[in-house]
C-alpha cells in the first residue's frame, strides 16, 4: 500500500510546476495550462485524503462512508471546466485584438 | 418683596426695546414723522412709568426699599442661579430718572438735528435700543443682568459711533470703543467670577429678606480682619471694568474718539449716561468697595489722575466736540475721585448734575454745528452770539455750571466731591489741590470754548496752518454727514424741536444742584441724605464691625471717616469754597485774557511753548504709545505666531500634511500596479505562502507548547 505522503508530495510537486509555470510563462495558453495543473494537483490532494480517511473510518466500525472529498473533486471540475470555457473565450477575444499571446504585451490596465 | 403695589419694572427697559423693533424693523417704509413718533412715543411711556415707579416707590415707604421684583430665573444650576430680576433703591432711583429723563429729551432734540441725514429711521432704532439696555443695566438686581445691559450699551454705542459707517474714521473709532470696552469688560468679568467662587452668588441682595444670601449681605458679614485679600483683587477688577466704560486711564483713550457720532450721541452716550455706568457700578458696589480700602485708594488715585491728565488735554483742542469730550473724561475722572474716598453719594450727584449741564453742552454744541452747516472747528467760528441767542444762551448756563459758579448745579456738587477730597482719609489734602487745579483748568478751557465759539469777528474761513493742525480735524470733514456745507454763511437758529430740549436742560443746569445744598449754605444736603440707605461707606462698616467696647485690643478695619467731624468745622468749608470758586474765576479771566481780550497772545504763547504744546496737542502721544506698545506687539505677535506659526503652521499643517502624506503613499502604492500579470501572481503566490509560513510556524509553536 502506498503511503499517503506519497500522494502529498507528488500533489505538492504538481502544484509548485503549476505555480512556476505560471510565474514563469509568457503565452496565455501555458499559463492557463498551469492553472489547470494546480488545480489537479489540489485534486489530487483532495482524493488523497479523502481514500486515506474512508479507510480509517472503515476500520473504525462505521459503515458510512464520507464522500465528501470525491464530491469536492467533481466540483472543482466543474468549475475548471466552466472556467476554461470563459478563460479561452477571453483568450480568443485577446488575441484578435492584441495579434499576441505574450502576456506582457496585454498591460492596458497599468497606471 | 414687602411692597404691596407690584410696579412691574420691567416695563421701563422694554419699552424703548419695542420702539427700537418696531423702527428697526419696519422703519424703512415709514415717514420720518412716524419714526419720530415711534420713538419719542416709547421713549416718553418709559419716562412716564418711571417718574410713576419712583414716586409710588418712595411714597410707599422709603423704609421699604429696595424695591425687588423677580421674574424666573434665566440661569439656574444647583449651586447657581442668575434671576431676571429688577431692583429699585434710592440709587437706581436716581439713575433711572436721569437715563430716561435726558434721554427723552435727547430724541427731541435728534428729531430736529438728525432731520436731514440718511438712516433716520436707523438711528432711532439704535438710540431706542440703548435705552433698553441702559435701564437694564441699572435696574438689574444682580450683576450678570447688569453686565448683559453693559455689554449691550457697549453695542449701541459702537453702532452709533460708527453711524455714519461711510466715514472711515467713524468706523475705526466705533471699533476702537468696542474694543477698549472689552478691555475692560475682562476685568469685570474675572471680577464677577471671584464674586461667585466666593459667594456663589451674583444677585445684590434683598435686606427684608429673611435668610437673604446676596453678594452685599454676605459681604457685610465677613469677619473684620480679611485685609489685603481677594476682596481687593475683586474691587479692583470690578473697577478696572468701570475705566473703561467711564473712560478713565489708562481705558479712556476711546471716548474723544467717539465723537465721530452724531452729537446727540455724544450728548446721551458718551456725556450723560453710558459712561457714567462705570461710576454707577462702583456706586453699587459700595458695600464691596468699602470694604476694600486699598482698593478705594486706587480709584481715588485713577480719577484723580484722568481729570487732570484730561483737563490738560482739554486745552489744546480746537475741535469743539473734542474739547467736550475730555470734558467728560475729565468730569467722570472727579465721580472716580468721589467714588475713591467713599463720597459715593457725591460721586452719584456730580453724576446727576454732569448729565444735565454736559448733556446741555453736548447739545447746544451740536446747536452751533447745525448752525454752520457741519463746522467742528472753534478757529472757524466766532461771533455767534447775536445769531443763535437761544444756544448761546443756554450754552452760557452750561458753561457757569460746569465751570462751578456759585448757585448752579456743577458749583454743588463740585464743592461736595473737593470738600470730601479734603476730608478723605487717602492723601485727602493732595486730591484735593489736584481737583481744584482741575477745577481751574476745567474753568479755562470751558470759557476758552465759549469766547472762541460766540465771541469776536465771523472766521468762517479761518487759514487753519499746518502747524497748528489739530490730528482730528478731519473729524470736521462733513463728508459723511448730510449737513449741508454750502450754506454754513447763512447761520441759523435751529429749530425749536431742539431749542426746547437746551431750555430744559438749561433748567436742569440750574436747579439740579439745589438737592445737595450743604448744610453751612442753609441746605440739607438732600442727595447725601436721599442716598444713604443705597450705599455703603467704610464708616458704615467700621461702626458695624466696632467690636464691644470692652474689646479694647482689636481696632476697626478703617478708621471711620469723620465726614460730620470736618463738616461741622464751617470755617474749612467756607475756604474750601471760597477757593474753589477763586480757582474758576482765575481759569476764566485766562480764558477772557487770552481769546477775548488779546487774541494774538495765544500763538506767541504756542510759539514759545512749542514742544509742550505739541505734546498737548496730540494728547502726549498716549495714542501712539498704546499703538507702539500694545498694539503692534500685539499685531505682530498675531501675525508671527498665531496666524503664521499656529494656524498656517500647526492646524494648516497637519490637515495639508495628513492629504500629502496620502498623496505621497499612494503614488509609492500606485508602482505595483504595473499591469504584469505575472507580477501580480507573484504578490498573490507570496501572499498565499506567508500564510502557509505563519500557519506552520502557528503550529510548529502550539505543538512546542
Amino acid at each position: 500500500m502506498v503511503p499517503l505522503s506519497w500522494y502529498l508530495i507528488l500533489s505538492a510537486v504538481l502544484f509548485s510546476l503549476g505555480v512556476l509555470g505560471f510565474l514563469l510563462k509568457r503565452n496565455i495558453i501555458t499559463i492557463f495550462m498551469s492553472i489547470e495543473l494546480m488545480l489537479n494537483a489540489v485534486n489530487l490532494s483532495f482524493v488523497s485524503f479523502a481514500n486515506y480517511w474512508n479507510q480509517n473510518a472503515a476500520r473504525a466500525m462505521t459503515n458510512v462512508l464520507p464522500l465528501s472529498g470525491q464530491v469536492f473533486v467533481f466540483f472543482v471540475m466543474v468549475v475548471a471546466a466552466a472556467e476554461a470555457a470563459v478563460g479561452l473565450a477571453i483568450i480568443i477575444a485577446v488575441f484578435r485584438t492584441r495579434e499576441t499571446l505574450n502576456v506582457d504585451r496585454v498591460n492596458l490596465l497599468k497606471l | 418683596m414687602t411692597n404691596t403695589t407690584n410696579l412691574n419694572l420691567w416695563v421701563i427697559p422694554l419699552l424703548p426695546l419695542a420702539g427700537a423693533a418696531i423702527n428697526g424693523l419696519l422703519g424703512r417704509r415709514f415717514k420720518n414723522a412716524m419714526v419720530s413718533f415711534v420713538a419719542l412715543f416709547f421713549t416718553a411711556l418709559s419716562f412716564g412709568w418711571a417718574v410713576w415707579a419712583v414716586w409710588t416707590a418712595w411714597t410707599g415707604g422709603p423704609d421699604r426699599l429696595p424695591y425687588i421684583e423677580s421674574h424666573g430665573n434665566w440661569i439656574w444650576t444647583s449651586t447657581f442661579s442668575a434671576p431676571f430680576g429688577f431692583y429699585l433703591d434710592q440709587l437706581s432711583m436716581v439713575m433711572v430718572l436721569v437715563v430716561t429723563g435726558v434721554g427723552f429729551l435727547i430724541h427731541i432734540y435728534s428729531v430736529g438735528y438728525m432731520a436731514h441725514e440718511g438712516g433716520y429711521y436707523r438711528f432711532f432704532a439704535y438710540l431706542n435700543l440703548f435705552m433698553f439696555f441702559m435701564l437694564t443695566l441699572v435696574l438689574a438686581n444682580n450683576y450678570l443682568l447688569l453686565f448683559v445691559g453693559w455689554e449691550g450699551v457697549g453695542l449701541a454705542s459702537y453702532l452709533l459711533i460708527g453711524f455714519f459707517f461711510l466715514k472711515d474714521s467713524a468706523a475705526d473709532a466705533g471699533k476702537k470703543a468696542f474694543i477698549v470696552n472689552r478691555i475692560g469688560d475682562f476685568g469685570f468679568l474675572i471680577g464677577m467670577f471671584l464674586l461667585i467662587q466666593h459667594f456663589g452668588t451674583l444677585n445684590f441682595g434683598d435686606p427684608h429678606l429673611f435668610g437673604d444670601n446676596g453678594v452685599f449681605t454676605q459681604v457685610s458679614k465677613l469677619p473684620s480682619d480679611i485685609g489685603w485679600g481677594w476682596l481687593t483683587i475683586a474691587a479692583l477688577c470690578l473697577m478696572f471694568g468701570a475705566t473703561g466704560k467711564s473712560a478713565q486711564i489708562p481705558l479712556y483713550v476711546w471716548l474723544p474718539d467717539a465723537m465721530e457720532g452724531p452729537t446727540p450721541v455724544s450728548a446721551l452716550i458718551h456725556a450723560a449716561t453710558m459712561v457714567t455706568a462705570g461710576i454707577y457700578m462702583i456706586a453699587r458696589s459700595s458695600a464691596i468697595f468699602s470694604r476694600a480700602p486699598h482698593a478705594l485708594e486706587i480709584v481715588a488715585f485713577i480719577g484723580c489722575l484722568t481729570a487732570i491728565f484730561a483737563a490738560t488735554m482739554g486745552m489744546a483742542q480746537t475741535d469743539i466736540k473734542r474739547v467736550l469730550a475730555y470734558s467728560t473724561v475729565s468730569q467722570l475722572g472727579y465721580m472716580f475721585m468721589a467714588c475713591g474716598v467713599a463720597a459715593y453719594s457725591a460721586g452719584i450727584f456730580h453724576l446727576m448734575t454732569h448729565a444735565f449741564f454736559k448733556a446741555l453742552l453736548f447739545l447746544a454744541a451740536g446747536s452751533v454745528i447745525h448752525a454752520l452747516g457741519g463746522e467742528q472747528d472753534m478757529r472757524r467760528m466766532g461771533g455767534l452770539r447775536k445769531l443763535i441767542p437761544w444756544t448761546f444762551w443756554t450754552m452760557t448756563i452750561a458753561t457757569l455750571a460746569i465751570a462751578g459758579a456759585p448757585g448752579l448745579a456743577g458749583f454743588f456738587s463740585k464743592d461736595e466731591i473737593l470738600a470730601r477730597d479734603f476730608a478723605g482719609p487717602f492723601h485727602g489734602h493732595l486730591l484735593w489741590a489736584v481737583a481744584v487745579i482741575t477745577a481751574g483748568l476745567t474753568s479755562f478751557y470751558m470759557f476758552r470754548l465759549w469766547f472762541m465759539t460766540f465771541f469776536g469777528e465771523r472766521r468762517p474761513d479761518a487759514d487753519l496752518g499746518n502747524t497748528h493742525a489739530a490730528p482730528a480735524t478731519h473729524a470736521a470733514s462733513p463728508a459723511g454727514n448730510g449737513h449741508d456745507r454750502d450754506h454754513r454763511h447763512g447761520v441759523h437758529e435751529s429749530p425749536w424741536v431742539m431749542i426746547a430740549p437746551l431750555v430744559v436742560l438749561a433748567i436742569g443746569s440750574i436747579v439740579s444742584g439745589w438737592v445737595g445744598i450743604p448744610q453751612i449754605l442753609a441746605g440739607h444736603d438732600k442727595i447725601d441724605q436721599f442716598l444713604q440707605p443705597a450705599i455703603q461707606t467704610p464708616a458704615d462698616v467700621a461702626s458695624r464691625l466696632e467690636p464691644p467696647p470692652s474689646d479694647v485690643s482689636s481696632t476697626p478695619v478703617h478708621p471711620p471717616v469723620p465726614v460730620e467731624a470736618e463738616a461741622e468745622s464751617a470755617g474749612v468749608e467756607w475756604t474750601l469754597m471760597a477757593t474753589s470758586v477763586a480757582v474758576a474765576g482765575v481759569g476764566f479771566f485766562f480764558a477772557w485774557l487770552l481769546y477775548y481780550k488779546r487774541r494774538e497772545l495765544p500763538d506767541r504763547i504756542t510759539a514759545k511753548i512749542h514742544g509742550i504744546y505739541l505734546t498737548v496737542l496730540h494728547k502726549y502721544y498716549i495714542d501712539e504709545a498704546y499703538g507702539l506698545l500694545i498694539v503692534k506687539p500685539l499685531l505682530a505677535l498675531s501675525t508671527i505666531v498665531f496666524w503664521r506659526g499656529v494656524d498656517q503652521g500647526v492646524i494648516d499643517g497637519a490637515v495639508n500634511g495628513a492629504g500629502e502624506a496620502a498623496k505621497e503613499i499612494g503614488g509609492g502604492l500606485r508602482r505595483m500596479q504595473s499591469g504584469n500579470i505575472r507580477s501580480y501572481a507573484a504578490w498573490v503566490a507570496a501572499g498565499g505562502a506567508a500564510v502557509i509560513a505563519f500557519l506552520l510556524w502557528h503550529s510548529l509553536v502550539g505543538v512546542g507548547k
